[in-house]
């Protein structure tokens, strides 16, 4: 059953089309990612399915309740951690959650068991009493994590919950929000624009320019660009080069002393390859298509088009280097 | 209305409120600054003829301005809410817009009847003489006034997004509302036009509704300007006003 229906969702800005006729379904009990460079839409998606936005024109359901007309009801279904921190620093982290369980009325008798679980599911529990001030960027995160399911959510948005996290941190975030789903019945939609992250995803929708421009698993994602690329060094290129061709008609190439060849499953392939070159080989290595490449295909630039804005500063030094 | 949506946005304010003692300190150190110093000094130019020192006179007025600074900053604070994104986590929840507004106009009115009960409590200091019935019914006004200033600080907090319009909202529309308030000197003594400015701000009849309970005359310059039933009326009606407008604007911005 789909737990989130969205049907050509468009929002219009005075002069910009941040979301442009979207329309997708996501799977009860699992994660939805939503991946695209910065200004893609996906905040602006996330708003309009939260009731905190009505869109131009479209339509969007979460469990059945259509987010303009029923808002009430779809604020009860979800949970939602937004980009931005919007935690009260000058309250402690378990009075931020207990302000949170009375907002959606949970019942009293449950209410200090229900915080106190939470807190330990996101390892706050020993410091809960302090101001959330004092808090590291992480921690923050974990408890806007753990706020956002006090209640019992149906759908829970996480829109870049790892935002300005180290490595370390952002690993373990998402270790965690991959357990989500199972442990607590929830679905998840989140935004990113880190390929890595996606990877957690069931399923995932690439956005850029307000446009859905590819959709489905990881696997198919990056099997449509064409699958794993295999490089073997052997001893006699020319000869396991005809061999392979001959047995597993595949397309060889040879680079820099290397034969290559694309095929749909690396992990699989390599075995029988060996078996049947395998006193010619030197050494083996798979490389697998990443989101990023299956983002370069379909729209010729890279996710993190950052360097432009890094030039930008780089020139700005530069100019002003000159002046001074 | 959700009830539990109305204890805990009341709750927040209040536990802050206790926490932040520079906050309660300055409070109660502005209407004692304008009390014993502004006061003291311009009771030298007021003849007393009714009996009644300067000092004594503006009194209410001084309640009044407690009551005006600390509601007005209780409601403002929506928007430091808005600007450190603390707003949109009560606005996904599933909670009326009405009920928001209700429990942020209460909490401007507990936090301020606190403080207003604080400053009348200095009242024998002044030479005041007032009953229990009087001192309950002072409170019970300064209740209800805080309640429409706080609604009205709502209103004004949907309109601007960013804190720096709070030094716009400080001079052009609390000092303006406090000097045209009777708070310092009679309504009845302003040239017409002020009058009229005096008569369209609600806090004006809240200071005038505490004259009628803390003065025992009914006649003189110092007298209070409006009939009581009139002041009452005034304040109740427009902190429903207030309310229902700061909700629809809720509804709409949200
Ligand atoms: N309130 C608004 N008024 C005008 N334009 C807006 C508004 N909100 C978003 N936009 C525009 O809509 C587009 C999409 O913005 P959105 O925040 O949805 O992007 P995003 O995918 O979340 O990006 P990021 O990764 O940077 O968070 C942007 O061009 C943005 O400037
Ligand atoms: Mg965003």
């Amino acid at each position: 059953m789909s737990i989130i229906k969205v049907e050509n969702l468009v929002k219009r800005f005075s002069d910009i089309t941040a979301v442009n006729d979207v329309s997708f379904e996501v799977e009860e009990g699992t994660i939805f990612g939503f991946l695209g460079p910065n200004g893609a839409g996906k905040t602006t998606t996330i708003n309009i399915l939260c009731t905190l936005l009505a869109p131009t024109s479209g339509k969007a359901f979460i469990a059945g309740h259509d987010c303009i007309k029923e808002s009430a009801e779809v604020r009860k279904a979800i949970g939602i951690v937004f980009q931005d921190t919007t935690l009260d620093k000058d309250l402690t982290a378990r009075e931020n959650l207990i302000f949170h369980a009375y907002l959606y009325n949970v019942a009293k008798d449950k209410m200090q068991q229900r915080v106190d679980d939470v807190l330990r599911f996101v390892d706050l529990y020993s410091r809960k009493d302090d101001l959330v001030k004092k808090f590291s960027g992480g921690m923050k995160r974990r408890l806007e994590v753990a706020r956002g399911m006090i209640h019992w959510p149906r759908v829970l948005f996480l829109d870049e919950p790892t935002l300005g996290l180290d490595p370390q941190s952002r690993t373990n975030l998402w270790e965690f929000i991959a357990e989500l789903p199972e442990k607590n019945k929830v679905t998840i939609f989140m935004t990113t624009h880190y390929m890595e992250e996606a990877e957690v995803c069931d399923r995932i929708a690439i956005i850029d320019n307000g446009k859905i421009i590819a959709m489905g698993t990881p696997e198919e994602l990056k099997k449509a660009v064409g699958g794993d690329v295999i490089y073997i060094k052997t001893t006699d290129n020319a000869s396991a080069k005809n061999e392979i061709e001959r047995l597993f008609k595949f397309n060889v190439s040879e680079k820099e002393n290397e034969i290559y060849m694309t095929c749909g499953m690396g992990d699989t392939c390599i075995p029988e390859i060996i078996n049947t070159i395998g006193e010619k080989v030197i050494s083996v290595r798979l490389q697998r298509p990443t989101l990023n490449d299956v983002f370069l295909k379909l729209t010729g630039k890279t996710i993190r088009e950052e360097t432009s804005s890094g030039n930008d500063i780089k020139d700005f030094v530069r100019a002003y280097r000159k002046r001074h | 209305m959700e009830f539990n949506a109305i204890y805990v946005i009341v709750a927040r304010e209040f536990k802050k409120f206790i926490r932040e003692r520079s906050r309660l300190f300055s409070a109660i150190a502005r209407p004692l600054l304008w009390l014993f110093i502004v006061g003291a000094g311009l009771s030298r130019l007021v003849p007393s003829d009714t009996g009644v020192s300067y000092t004594q006179f503006i009194f209410p007025g001084i309640l009044g301005m407690t009551i005006l600074f600390s509601s007005i900053f209780s409601s403002i604070s929506i928007i430091w809410d808005k600007e450190f994104g603390f707003m949109k986590e009560i606005l996904v929840a599933p909670v009326s817009r009405l009920s928001i507004v209700v429990g942020k106009a209460l909490s401007g009115t507990i936090v301020s009847t606190i403080q207003a009960a604080i400053i009348l409590a200095l009242f024998p200091i002044l030479g005041f003489n007032l009953s229990i019935v009087q001192i309950i019914a002072v409170i019970l006004i300064c209740a209800f006034t805080s309640f429409s200033i706080s609604a009205f600080g709502i209103v004004l907090a949907t309109f601007y997004e960013s804190y720096e319009s709070f030094s716009v909202i400080m001079n052009f529309i609390v000092m303006p509302m406090f000097f045209l308030s009777g708070a310092m000197y009679p309504v009845k003594l302003l040239p017409e036009i002020l009058q009229i400015c005096a008569k369209i701000n609600p806090l004006t009849y809240g200071i005038d509704a505490m004259k009628h309970v803390i003065f025992k005359f009914e006649t003189g310059p110092m007298s209070p300007d409006i009939p009581l039933i009139i002041d009452a009326a005034v304040i109740i009606l427009t902190s429903i006003i207030f309310v229902l407008i700061a909700g629809k604007a809720f509804e709409r911005k949200g």
